[in-house]
Parts: structure tokens; sequence; C-alpha cells
């Protein structure tokens, strides 16, 4: 039993964890391509540690917290450019193929010998380089706080200070996107969904918008990997592949094209994670399970597991857990 | 019998003009020559000269494969000629892009509907308004901004759905539409832009009869509104009942021009539809007549 309350509280602990926020702005922005405009975009987790390179960089060099936060949207924008401007006027199709080798691209220069001396290499930035300036802007007091069974101190990595930046910048975006989501604009961006030559027909500069989506929605990525870098390290390897299809699987789980979809899909994603990886530790470990999956291998099936639950998603409910059903009628071509 | 009257009047416009391929009009609103579309070796559009007459219907007539939708495409900017230039109001659109034709005025409709499914029926009227402030992305997040154009557009919306009744549809999805429901959004939509010039793209293509009709007294309601419309068909029945001029295509070239009473019995168009030889009873013994064989070959030859 307290093995179980154990379990159940480092699930519930997700919820909040900063990591869950940056992949909810992630989501969030992958949204905006896929969920509004239609947009494949393969390669989210490219923008992300585009991102996090910027705002690591920046202050490893002895830049602020608020010019590493502008460089890594720049960076975000510069990249969604770069993929947007040759491709949107091709297929749907190729943005996908260009955006995850473009990802996979700047992986491999991240893990490079080439610019070590700036990302570090294959073993990443390490936090301690460049989260001094961000703790210093903490007005919490020293010490600890207790939320229920949730305990984190106040400012540090793992600490209440990065809840509150991640969650607080998440809340930004999304009434940033609910805003210009609601707005013609967005309609713009839908009709572009169901059918970009019916819009062309009635004189939209179709791939301009394709291009806007794709830049803000890139740049909405990059903040996501500053949040991501905040607790942690920037290490380019665990923001390859796996970290683009965790994005894409949070944002069906939640509800592509609704506006609280990707936070909700990511808080349950990470505690449904924690809880299933935990939960089978715990018995690999105390019964007699352990046999058949055993603690080294939690990890390994943790992964299957959630391409498992992509699949089931997008053949059985495509709309995700926010999604409109009536929308869906339609969705079948 | 009001109809008849205008219809007239439109025609009179015309009675001047001479019933050949490429002929001049009094007041020509777009003007092409020389268009060419050639897909690897074969030619899918070769248009010599052709002027369509502004405030009038003028359909666009032909066997499958004459190239008319791609025609169409070629004048609304949707696929690029090899050679050709043609002119819109004197205003030169040859290279435009789809969306610069239709911000032009020249605003069309496709074969194939295509509602925008997963957003309302009044959803895709509001988006066909041209100029709306809050299509601009940085205008898009203050309401305050906007929010004077949309309900102008709404009520706008809503009296032209009214008029093709799917007013009550307009808070249902796209999706949801019937077939010739959806030809009318279409069309309904296309004149949220305000055309100077609308063409449709086989607008009867899957309507049902009943549907036709309305349909086609609401084409010819646009007309007497002062547009200019342009559309390809292939309902002879209602070609014949609607049009002021009909343009025919075969193998990609205009072959006639004329009145809808009198060009169809072109003995081009006739041979474009039916073949040159289709009263030639081929099972007839009177093909082995060798006077008979040498009339069908010096005809062929003078074609």
């Amino acid at each position: 039993m307290e093995e179980f309350l154990r379990i159940l509280t480092q699930s519930m602990g997700e919820l909040l964890a900063p990591t869950t926020a940056a992949y909810a702005m992630a989501a969030i922005g992958l949204n905006l391509h896929f969920g509004y405009t239609g947009l494949l975009n393969m390669g989210q987790a490219g923008f992300m540690l585009l991102g996090a390179y910027g705002f690591g960089i920046t202050l490893t060099t002895g830049g602020s917290f608020w010019l590493a936060l502008l460089v890594a949207i720049a960076a975000g924008v510069l990249f969604a450019l770069i993929l947007g401007m040759p491709t949107l006027q091709l297929r749907g199709d190729y943005l996908a193929i260009v955006t995850i080798s473009a990802a996979e691209i700047v992986r491999w220069f991240g893990r490079s010998t080439l610019w070590q001396e700036w990302t570090g290499g294959a073993s990443g930035l390490q936090g301690r380089y460049y989260k001094e300036p961000f703790q210093e802007l903490s007005f919490l007091p020293e010490g600890r706080f207790a939320l229920g069974p949730l305990e984190y101190i106040n400012t540090g990595s793992d600490s209440w200070w990065t809840r509150i930046v991640a969650w607080g910048l998440v809340a930004l975006v999304l009434v940033f996107v609910w805003l210009i989501t609601r707005s013609p604009w967005g309609r713009v961006l839908k009709g572009i969904r169901e059918d970009e030559d019916a819009v062309r027909a009635l004189g939209k500069n179709v791939y301009s918008y394709k291009l806007q989506a794709l830049v803000i929605g890139g740049a909405i990525g990059a903040l996501g990997g500053v949040i991501f870098a905040l607790p942690a390290a920037i290490v380019p390897d665990s923001m390859g592949r796996t970290m683009t299809f965790f994005v894409w699987t949070i944002l069906l789980l939640g509800g592509a094209a609704t506006v609280f979809g990707p936070v909700l899909g990511s808080m349950i994603f990470f505690a449904a994670y924690m809880f299933m990886r935990t939960g089978m530790r715990a018995l690999a470990e105390n019964t007699g399970v352990g046999d058949v999956i055993t603690t080294t291998n939690v990890e390994q099936i943790g992964g299957m597991l959630v391409g498992v639950t992509l699949m089931l998603l997008v053949i059985f409910r495509p709309q995700g857990i926010l999604g409109n059903k009536k929308e869906l009628a339609f969705n079948v071509r | 019998m009001s109809v008849d009257d205008t219809t007239t009047a439109a025609a009179e416009v015309l009675r001047s003009v001479e019933h050949v391929p490429g002929a001049a009009k009094p007041n020509p609103l777009v003007v092409a020559d020389h268009v060419t579309r050639k897909f690897g070796g074969m030619t899918a559009v070769d248009v010599d000269h052709l002027e369509v007459q502004e405030g009038v219907i003028t359909a666009l007539i032909g066997p499958n494969g004459a190239g008319k939708t791609t025609l169409f495409n070629l004048l609304t900017g949707f696929d690029r000629p090899n050679t050709g230039e043609w002119s819109f109001q004197g205003r030169s659109l040859s290279g435009k892009s789809g969306a610069a034709v239709a911000k032009a005025g020249m605003v069309r409709t496709f074969q194939l509907t295509k509602a925008l499914s997963r957003l309302t029926v009044l959803q895709n009227m509001l988006l066909a308004s041209p100029s709306n402030p809050g299509e601009k992305l940085a205008l898009s997040w203050l309401p305050f901004l906007w929010k004077k154009h949309e309900a102008e557009t709404t009520a706008k919306a809503m009296e032209i759905l009214a008029r093709f009744k799917l007013d009550t549809k307009a808070a249902d999805y796209a999706g949801s539409l019937s077939g010739g429901q959806r030809k009318l959004l279409e069309m309904a939509r296309a004149l949220m832009t305000d055309p100077t010039i609308i063409m449709l793209d086989e607008p009867m293509a899957g309507v049902n009869p009943a549907l036709v009709q309305s349909l086609l007294g609401h084409v010819q309601a646009l007309r007497d509104e002062g547009m200019t419309v342009l559309f390809v068909e292939h309902d002879m029945h209602a070609v014949r009942h609607i049009s002021d001029w009909v343009v025919v295509m075969a193998e990609g070239r205009i072959v006639a021009e004329g009145p809808p009473g009198s060009v169809m019995k072109d003995q081009a168009v006739v041979d474009a539809y039916l073949g040159a030889h289709h009263d030639t009873d081929l099972g007839d013994d009177a093909l082995l007549d060798p006077e008979v064989l040498a009339r069908l070959e010096a005809e062929e030859e003078k074609r």
C-alpha cells in the first residue's frame, strides 16, 4: 500500500513537472501546424533542440535571460523559414520528409565535435553553465514548499520557480494561440487545412499563411525546448525522433485543433507514463513478474507502449479527448 | 416574362458578333491570345484567340478531353501555360497566381466541389470575404479591430445564403451538406468576394434535376445584376436554356462560337461531338462502293 501511494505521488508530480510543461508547449506549436493548418511537421524536436541551444549558448556566453529567450525564439523562426520557404509550395508530404531529416541534421551537428566549444558535443551543455541567471531571477524565499504530497525546493533545478516560469510561459502562449486561432486569421488556416485550392480560389495567399503558421508554431516549439532545458541539461540525443513522436502522441491524445488539448494531453501522458514505468518496476521487484519483465527492460517496454498508444489513438479516436466527434464524421475521405 | 426580356437584351448586344471561332466582341472582359498547354506530347489547349463579352452568360462546351477545364485552370492561375497571354479588364493576368487572379475579380468554382468540410456553412462564407482586417496576423489577436467588419460580413453572408436557401444550414458543418447543396454553397461563397466575373466549372454536374432549375435561375440572376458568367457544362439543355453565347472546344481548340440556338447546328460542332462520319453506316455495303469512299476521302481532306 505504501508502495502504491509512492507510485501515485510520483505520477501526480508529473502533472506539474517542468518537462510536462515543455512538451505541452511543443504540442501547442505542433497544434498550430497540424491541428489548425494541416502541416505535417515531423521534426518538432529539431525546433526544440535549436531553441534550447539558442537559450543555453546565449546564457553561457554571458547574455541575459531575456536576450536568451529572444535568441531561442529567433532560432525557431529562422529554422521554420529555412524549412518552409522551399517546401510549402509543394504538396504536404514533402514538409514531413524535410522536417524529420532537418531535425536529425540539427541533432547530428549538435553532437558532432564541429562546434563542441559551444554545444558541448555529444555530452551536451551542462545545466550549471546556464542556469544561474535564470535562478537569480527568482523572487521566492529560500527553503522548501510542500503542496500536499508534492514537495520541492523553492529555487533550483527541480524547483517551484522552474514550475512557475514553465507553466506561466505555457499559459501566456496558450492565450496568444487561443486569440489568433479564433480570429478570421485562424479561420483561413482551417480553410487551408480543409482544401488549399478552395482558399486560393477565394484570393488568399495560401503560401504566406502556411509560412506564418509554420514560423509561429516553430517559435513555440523552440520555447518548449527552453523549458525542457531549464531543469536539466541540453543533450542532443535526448531531443531526437522519440521526442517528436511523444509530442505527436500528446497532441493526438489531447485532441488536435482544440485549445487545451496539448496541455491536457501532456499532463495525462506523463502521469500515465510515470505510473506505468514505476508500476512495472515495483511489480518486477516485488512479485513473480520480475522473471518476465526485468527492471532493466521497463524503459524499453514503456517506449513500445507509447508507440502502441499512438497507433490505437489514430485508429480509434483520432479526435483525441477534447476533439469534436461531429467534426470527425467528415474526416474520412 | 422578365427573364426572357433580359435574355434577349443580353443576346441583342451579341447580335452583331460574327459566328466564327475567336470572334471579336463589343465589350470584351477577358481576352486571351495564343494560349497553349502541353502535357507531354499531348496538346491539351491551343487557343488562338478568345474574347468573353462583359455582362452576358457564356457557355464553354465540348466533348470530354476538349481542354475546357484546362483552359479554366490556365485563365484562373491554377495551371501554367506553355505559351500565351490573356488580360482581364485590360490588365494582363498571365503568370499571376490563383490568389492574385481571384483578388482581381475573376473568381472560380471547381468541377469537384471544394466545400471546406470541417468549417460551418457560415464560416465557409465568411472566409471568402476580401480584405478582412482580422485575417492579418498582426491584428488577429485584437478582436475589437475586426469585430465590426465581421458583423457586416455575417449580415451579407446570411443574405446570400438566404438567396440560395442555405440560411437554415448556416451553423451546420459544410461536410454534412448534400452534393447539390455543396455546389450551391460553393457558388454562394464565390459571390462573397464580389467578383466581376464568376467562372463555374460544371455547376450542374451531380445536382438533382429539381435543384438544377433553381441553380439556372441563380446564374441568370447574377447576369441580370451585371455580373459576367463563364461556365463549363455538359448538360446541353442547361446550356441552351441560360447561355447568351456558346464557345465550343474540341481537341484543345475553339472550333465554333455563336448563340446557343444556331451553334449546335454548326457542322464543326456536330463533327466534334459525334465524329465526322456519324451518319455513315459503316456496316453498309455502300462503303464498298468506290464512289462513296472517294467522297468520304475528299471530305476528310477538306477538314
